[in-house]
C-alpha cells in the first residue's frame, strides 16, 4: 500500500510541475502576455508585475521564481484589477465554486447510483428504457443549454425559482441542476452496465444458491463490485464538473472562481489565468490521486498486488 | 434405499432472440439417499440447465421449466414459490459450481461468506456460526482456519477455493448437493484431492451427490450411478459397471473409447466425429443419428424405444429393437 | 408447451415401423458436420444487428439528414452567413426567414446550418485525428509491449491526468480562436482514450495462436499489426470514434460559449447559443432554441448510434 500511494504521488508531483511549466512557457509565447515586451498595460500594474516576476532577469532565472510562486501558491497582482492579487480572487471565488461543485457532485453521484440499479434490476423493463432514455438526453444536452433552459421554465415562465446568484439553498437548486445532470446520467449508465454485468458472475449465483435474499445479494454482494468502475471515472467526472462550473457560474452570475477565470480569458488577464490553471490543475489532479486511494482501499486485491504479494 | 429425488419428463427451454432453444427435453432419473449421481455429456447437452432446475436457478426470463416435475422429499420443487425454494436453497440442497475463481465474491472475506448462508437459514449467533464454519474448513482440509477466515479469495489457490466452496456449500447441512464440473477448472493432482474429498464428505455426513461432468475419468472415482445426456435427453442410465462394462448406447461406447483407460491397454482412442446437433431445432428422431455409426433409416425418423436392461440400465437406443438386432445377425 | 413433434413420437407404435428401416445406413459424413444455420460474416451480423435497435438507426437516419443539410442547407436559403439587414432584428420565423433572425438582422436557418458544418467538421476531424495517433500509438505500445509499453503507457498516464479542457483552454488562449486551432487542441490530449482502448486490445489478441502462426512463417511486425491485429480491433475502435464526436462536438460549442470559438461573421451553434443568452427576457426564443436543439440533438443521435454500435459490434453478444 505503501509502494502503492508513493507511486501515485510522484506520478502527482510531477503532472502538476508539468502543467505549471506548460503555463509558463505558453504565456511567454503569447504577444501582449505580462513575460513579453510588447504588453499595453497601465504604469502601476506594470510595476507590480516587474516586482512580482523579476521580468528584467533572463528566462530561466524567471523560470524559477515563477515555480516559486507556484510552490508558495503567490501569483501575483491581476492586470485588469490592479488593487488585487489573484490569490485575493482564489479565496474569494474558490468558496463558493467548491460549494456548487461539491453539492452537485453529490447529487449526481447519489441520484445516478440509485438511477442505474434500479434500471439494472429491471433489465429491459419498462423503467430500464426510460432511465436509459433520461441518461441518454442528460448526456447530449450541453449544460449551458440545461441552464438556460432551466432558467426560461422555472424562473421566467413559472417564476417559482430564482434564477441567479448564490445567496439561498433557493438559488441553488437551478445551477446544481444544470451542473449535476450530466455527471448524473454517465453514472447511472456505468453503473447500470456495470450492475448487469456484475448480477452475471458466478458468485451471485452462489449467493443465490445459499438462499441469500435477492436485496441481500444485491446489496452485500453486486454494489460494491458493481460500483467499482463507478470510482475510476470519478476523476474525469470531477473534472467535467469543474469545467462546468465556468459556464454555469457565467449563465447564473455566481460570484464563484469560474466566472473570474471566464473574464480573465476574455480580458486576457493573463496573471489571473496563470494562477487559476495551476490552482485547478493541482485542485483535480490532487482529487484524482484521492480517487486512486479510494480505489485501492476498496478493491482487496490491489492492496496485496502492490505490496508484492501473491 | 429412500428415494430423495425424482426428476420426472422434465423439459426446459430458454427463449433467445434466435428463437427457442429447448435445452432439456424430457429429463427423468431418481436420486436414493446417500447415492453419487454422475450425470455426463458434452458441452451444451443440457446437464447444467437440468442441475440449475433443480434448485430453480434457471434465470427466467429467457428460460422456463416448460413440463415436468421435480419431487424432493415428497415436494414438487418446481411449484414452490421463490420464497419456499429460497429456503430449501443451502439447506436442503446446496450447488458447487465449476469455476472456484469467480465462484466467491472477490471483496468479502472467506469468513463473511461462509457465514452468511448459516445465519439467514439458522437463527445462530456470530460467534457460533464462526465456530460452524471453522469446523467446516477444518472437513475440507483447510490449515489454519480460523487465521484464513480473514483472508479475501485471492489469497487462496484454485484448490483451496474449491474446498471453500464446498465448506459453504455443506455447512447448513444439506441432504443433497450438486456439484456442476466441480474439478474442471483444476490442476490433474488437484483434481484427484478434491474427488477424495467428496468420497470422505459423503462417507462422513452421508450427502446425496449429483455429479456433473463431461469427464469419464472423474466418474469412474466416485459415481455409483451414472446418466448419459445427449442433446437434451438421458439416452442410456445405469451403475457405474453397466455403464463402463456393457454400455449399449453407441454415444456411450463412443464417449468410453474417446477417453484413455488404464485396464485396456494399446486400444486406440476414437473421438466422435461431428458435432451435437443445433437444439434451435432438434431432430425428430434419434439425436445422435448423424454421428452414430451403426445408424439406421428409422433413427432418423422416429425417436428410439425406452428400453430397460436390468432393474438399472436403462438405454433409448433402436438398437434395443428385435428387429435391428436380427439385421445385425443376418 | 409441449411441441407437437413430440407427442407424435410417443404416439408412433414401434410395432408399425416397416422392418426395412432397420437395415444399417451407409454411413452419410457431410450430415454429421452440416451447418444448421446460415452463418454470417462479422460485419453482416453486426449490420443486421444494428438495423434491429430503433434508436440507433433513427440517430443513424438523423446524422444523414444532418450532414445533407449541412452542405446543402445554406444554399436553400437567399441569405448569406454574415448578412446583416439592420432593419431585420429579432424577426420571428417568417417565409422570408424560416428560423427568424437574430439580433444583428442574421438569418437564422442559414446559420443553423452553418454551425451544422462547423460541429460536424470539429467533430469528424477530431475523432479522425484522434484515430490516427492513437492507433499509431497505441498499436506500438501494445505490440512491442516490455519498456516500450511501460514507458509509453507512463506518458499516457500523465496525459490523462492534465484537465482536458483546462488545456485546451489554455491553448487556445495562447494560439488565439480558430477553426484550426480548436481542432488542435482538441487532439493534443484527445487520442489518449483511443491509445488505451488499441493498446488494450492489441494486448489481448498478440498472444491469439494466428498471431503465433502468422509470426512463425516469418510476417514483419508491420504486416503482423496491419493484416492481424488492426482488423480484430476495429469494433472498440470504431465504437470509441462514435463517442468521440459528441465530445469533440460539446466541446467547440462550451468553447464558443466562453468566446474562445469561431468569430464573427461565421457561426457555431456555440456561438450562437452565447449570442442569445439575453433571450430569456427578451422573448427571442428562436435565436437560442435552433441552435441548442440542434447541438443537443446531433449528441443525442451520436451518443445513441455509438451505443448502438457498441451492442452490435460486440463479439460476446453475437449468436
Amino acid at each position: 500500500m505503501v509502494k502503492y500511494i508513493t507511486k501515485r504521488l510522484v506520478l502527482m508531483i510531477l503532472t502538476i510541475f508539468i502543467i505549471a511549466s506548460l503555463t509558463f512557457f505558453l504565456m511567454h509565447a503569447i504577444p501582449g502576455s505580462p513575460f513579453n515586451e510588447e504588453r499595453g498595460t497601465n504604469e502601476t500594474v506594470q510595476a507590480n508585475l516587474e516586482e512580482h516576476y523579476h521580468l528584467d532577469e533572463p528566462l530561466l532565472v524567471q523560470y524559477f521564481i515563477y515555480m516559486k510562486s507556484v510552490v508558495t501558491f503567490d501569483f501575483g497582482p491581476s492586470i485588469k484589477q490592479p488593487t488585487e492579487t489573484v490569490n485575493d480572487l482564489l479565496g474569494r471565488g474558490f468558496p463558493i465554486s467548491a460549494e456548487l461543485g461539491i453539492i452537485s457532485i453529490v447529487v449526481a453521484v447519489i441520484s445516478g447510483i440509485i438511477l442505474g440499479v434500479f434500471a439494472a434490476l429491471r433489465h429491459n423493463g419498462i423503467i430500464d428504457y426510460m432511465a436509459m432514455a433520461f441518461a441518454v438526453l442528460g448526456i447530449s444536452i450541453p449544460n449551458f443549454v440545461l441552464a438556460t433552459l432551466l432558467i426560461q421554465k422555472f424562473a421566467v415562465d413559472w417564476d417559482v425559482l430564482p434564477a441567479a446568484t448564490w445567496s439561498s439553498p433557493m438559488h441553488m437548486i437551478l445551477p446544481t441542476i444544470a451542473l449535476a445532470t450530466g455527471p448524473m446520467a454517465i453514472i447511472a449508465r456505468l453503473t447500470r452496465s456495470s450492475m448487469i454485468e456484475t448480477l452475471t458472475q458466478d458468485y451471485i449465483k452462489t449467493a443465490h444458491a445459499k438462499g441469500l435474499k435477492p436485496w441481500k445479494i444485491v446489496i452485500k454482494h453486486a454494489l460494491k463490485n458493481a460500483l467499482m468502475p463507478v470510482v475510476t471515472i470519478m476523476g474525469t467526472l470531477l473534472a467535467g464538473v469543474l469545467t462546468g462550473t465556468f459556464v454555469i457560474e457565467k449563465i447564473f452570475a455566481i460570484p464563484g472562481m469560474g466566472k473570474y477565470f471566464v473574464e480573465s480569458i476574455n480580458q486576457r488577464d493573463y496573471p489571473v489565468i496563470m494562477g487559476t490553471t495551476v490552482f485547478y490543475s493541482a485542485f483535480l489532479i490532487g482529487m484524482l490521486f484521492l480517487v486512486d486511494i479510494a480505489y485501492g482501499l476498496l478493491d482487496p486485491r490491489i492492496k496485496l498486488h502492490k505490496e508484492g504479494g501473491e | 434405499m429412500e428415494k430423495i429425488l425424482e426428476v420426472n419428463d422434465l423439459h426446459v427451454s430458454f427463449q433467445t432472440y434466435g428463437g427457442e432453444v429447448k435445452a432439456v427435453r424430457g429429463v427423468s432419473f431418481d436420486l436414493h439417499k446417500g447415492e453419487t449421481l454422475a450425470i455426463v455429456g458434452e458441452s451444451g447437452c443440457g446437464k447444467s440447465v437440468t442441475a440449475n432446475s433443480i434448485m430453480k436457478l434457471i434465470p427466467s426470463p429467457p428460460g422456463k421449466i416448460a413440463n415436468g416435475s421435480i419431487y424432493f422429499k415428497g415436494r414438487d420443487l418446481t411449484r414452490l414459490s421463490e420464497k419456499a425454494i429460497r429456503d430449501i436453497r443451502g439447506v436442503d440442497i446446496s450447488m458447487i459450481f465449476q469455476d472456484p475463481m469467480t465462484a466467491l465474491n472477490p471483496t468479502l472475506t472467506i469468513g463473511n461468506q461462509l457465514t452468511e448462508g448459516i445465519k439467514q437459514h439458522q437463527n445462530i449467533t456470530s460467534k457460533e456460526a464462526k465456530t460452524k464454519a471453522i469446523d467446516m474448513l477444518n472437513l475440507v482440509g483447510i490449515p489454519n482456519p480460523e487465521e484464513r477466515m480473514k483472508q479475501y479469495p485471492h489469497q487462496f489457490s484454485g484448490g483451496m477455493r474449491q474446498r471453500i466452496v464446498i465448506a459453504m456449500a455443506l455447512i447448513c447441512e444439506p441432504e443433497l448437493l450438486i456439484a456442476d464440473e466441480p474439478t474442471t477448472a483444476l490442476d490433474v493432482t488437484i483434481q484427484a484431492q478434491i474427488l477424495q474429498l467428496f468420497n470422505k464428505i459423503q462417507q462422513e455426513t452421508g450427502v446425496s451427490i449429483i455429479l456433473i461432468t463431461h469427464d469419464l475419468g472423474v466418474v469412474a472415482k466416485i459415481a455409483d450411478r451414472i446418466a448419459v445426456m445427449y442433446a437434451g435427453k438421458v439416452i442410456e442410465v445405469g451403475t457405474r459397471k453397466e455403464i463402463f462394462y456393457t454400455p449399449q448406447h453407441p454415444y456411450t461406447q463412443g464417449l468410453l473409447n474417446s477417453v484413455p483407460r488404464l485396464d485396456k491397454r494399446k486400444e486406440k482412442l476414437v473421438p466422435i466425429d461431428g458435432t451435437p446437433p443445433d437444439l434451435f431445432a432438434p431432430p425428430q428422431g434419434c439425436p445422435f443419428t448423424a454421428r452414430c455409426p451403426k445408424a439406421m433409416e428409422v433413427c432418423g425418423k422416429v425417436y428410439p424405444i425406452h428400453s430397460e436392461l436390468s432393474n438399472t440400465h436403462e438405454v433409448d437406443c433402436w438398437l434395443q429393437d428385435e428387429r435391428a438386432k436380427q439385421h445385425i445377425a443376418t | 408447451m409441449l411441441p407437437a413433434t413430440e407427442e407424435k413420437e410417443q404416439q408412433t407404435n414401434p410395432s408399425d415401423i416397416p422392418d426395412d428401416w432397420f437395415k444399417p445406413k451407409q454411413k452419410d459424413t457431410s450430415e454429421a458436420e452440416s451447418v444448421v444455420r446460415p452463418s454470417l460474416s462479422y460485419w453482416e451480423d453486426a449490420w443486421h444487428r444494428l438495423r434491429k435497435n430503433k434508436m440507433a438507426m433513427g440517430g443513424l437516419v438523423f446524422l444523414i439528414l444532418l450532414g445533407f443539410m449541412a452542405i446543402f442547407g445554406p444554399m436553400l436559403s437567399p441569405h448569406t452567413v454574415g448578412e446583416t439587414t439592420l432593419s431585420n432584428q429579432n424577426k420571428p420565423p417568417s417565409s422570408d426567414h424560416w428560423f427568424g433572425t437574430d439580433k444583428l438582422g442574421r438569418d437564422v436557418f442559414t446559420r443553423t446550418w452553418f454551425g451544422a458544418r462547423i460541429s460536424l467538421f470539429v467533430g469528424i476531424m477530431a475523432a479522425l485525428i484522434d484515430f490516427f495517433i492513437g492507433v499509431a500509438y497505441g498499436g506500438i505500445a501494445g505490440y512491442k509491449g516490455g519498456r516500450t509499453d511501460s514507458v509509453m503507457m507512463r506518458i499516457i498516464e500523465i496525459l490523462y491526468g492534465l484537465p482536458y479542457l483546462l488545456v485546451v483552454i489554455l491553448l487556445l488562449v495562447v494560439m488565439g480562436p480558430s477553426l484550426a486551432t480548436i481542432i488542435v487542441a482538441l487532439t493534443v490530449t484527445g487520442w489518449v482514450g483511443m491509445a488505451r482502448i488499441v493498446r488494450g486490445q492489441v494486448l489481448q489478441l498478440k498472444n491469439y495462436e494466428f498471431v503465433l502462426a502468422s509470426q512463425s512463417f516469418g510476417a514483419k511486425t508491420k504486416r503482423i499489426i496491419q493484416k492481424n491485429l488492426l482488423p480484430n480491433t476495429m469494433g472498440p475502435i470504431i465504437v470509441q470514434m462514435t463517442l468521440t464526436v459528441p465530445t469533440a462536438i460539446f466541446a467547440e460549442a462550451f468553447l464558443s460559449f466562453l468566446g474562445l470559438g469561431i468569430q464573427s461573421p461565421y457561426a457555431s451553434w456555440g456561438v450562437m447559443a452565447n449570442d442569445s443568452l439575453g433571450v430569456i427576457l427578451s422573448g427571442h426564443w428562436w435565436r437560442l432554441f435552433f441552435p441548442a436543439f440542434f447541438i443537443s440533438a446531433t449528441m443525442f443521435a451520436f451518443n445513441v448510434l455509438g451505443d448502438g454500435l457498441q451492442d452490435a459490434l460486440d463479439p460476446k453478444l453475437r449468436r
